[in-house]
């Protein structure tokens, strides 16, 4: 029914292509959060990328704003079943904060102000596939919606997109994050519905 | 392996001291009957003790999360999958809760 009635009003007749099984499209841009908003001033920021051997590679603000951005354009699919088609981010590659990391780790645990975890494989955060993003729709990126920085990357759901981004732990072991230890997906790709463990 | 029935008064004691999963669906059956919100938790990073309550939830997110009403830390979380509900008590020292007098 509502494929019939977005074809009839012509209104994104794509939509349907765009949109993964389950989910549906919406315009807002709902706000998800376990926990209270954490308030992170730019100069106390610091992002770091630990690897498995320990060493540790820093950057604060001013370090990532000297970093050549990105301006991505992407859809966002969440667990919950909206998807936001088209938002605007800025935000630096992982694959210019990696470039001088030596690891030979395959996994990523991501950890965030506020305590939030959640695991990515190390190839789902490299060549253009994720950001950290400071930017969004023209302005700074919203406390609410992750600001100062957040992770972005958008072919997985959006819990894997830490929000207050603090660290990135390069790690020859996988270990599951907030989410993912209370029964969601270890992996999460919305194209193959992978909501929950056992998907 | 001995099945008992739920809620039934048998369990399979063993030589090793413990008995199966079973013996779980009574109480379990009892605990999600009740208003598991009358139950007392102890935080287990500050230790402060109140009533479920008092915990602040945020649904607004793929599951419940109750944080603590003192420190806020998670003490609890519930998960709805297909077919799943998942507890994660383990920021919960205890859970005490009222039931009705034996
Ligand atoms: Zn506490």
């Amino acid at each position: 029914m509502a494929f019939i009635s977005r074809g009839f009003h012509g209104r994104r007749p794509s939509a349907g292509t765009k949109l993964p099984p389950g989910q549906y499209e919406t315009t807002g841009f709902p706000v998800l959060s376990a926990g209270p908003t954490p308030r992170i001033r730019k100069d106390d920021w610091q992002l770091s990328v630990t690897t498995e051997t320990g060493k540790r590679h820093v950057w604060d603000w001013a370090g990532l704003m000297a970093l050549p951005a990105d301006s991505p354009t992407v859809d966002l699919h969440c667990v919950t079943k909206w998807s936001k088609f088209g938002t605007q981010w800025q935000g630096v590659s992982l694959d210019v904060l990696l470039a001088d990391v030596e690891t030979s780790a395959e996994h990523v645990l991501v950890t965030s102000y506020g305590g939030y975890t959640t695991n990515v494989p190390l190839a789902d955060l490299v060549d253009g596939k994720a950001w950290i993003a400071y930017g969004y729709e023209g302005g700074d990126l919203a406390p609410e919606h992750g600001g100062p920085a957040r992770l972005l990357v958008p072919h997985l759901y959006l819990w894997k997109s830490a929000k207050w981004v603090s660290g990135i732990e390069l790690r020859q072991s996988d270990v599951p994050g907030f989410w993912e230890t209370a029964g969601y997906h270890n992996y999460g790709d919305p194209w193959r519905e992978q909501r929950y463990q056992g998907d | 392996m001995t099945s008992v029935e739920p809620g039934g008064s048998e369990v399979n004691d063993t030589d090793a001291g413990y008995v199966d999963g079973n013996a779980l669906a009574g109480p379990l059956s009892e605990v999600f009957a009740v208003d598991v919100t009358t139950a007392t938790s102890r935080c287990a990073n500050c230790g402060c003790t109140g009533p479920l309550a008092r915990l602040r939830v945020y649904k607004h997110a793929p599951g419940l999360v109750a944080r603590c009403q003192q420190c806020g830390s998670v003490m609890l979380r519930a998960t709805r999958t297909r077919d799943a509900v998942w507890l994660d008590m383990s920021g919960a020292v205890s859970l005490a809760i009222p039931v009705g007098e034996t």
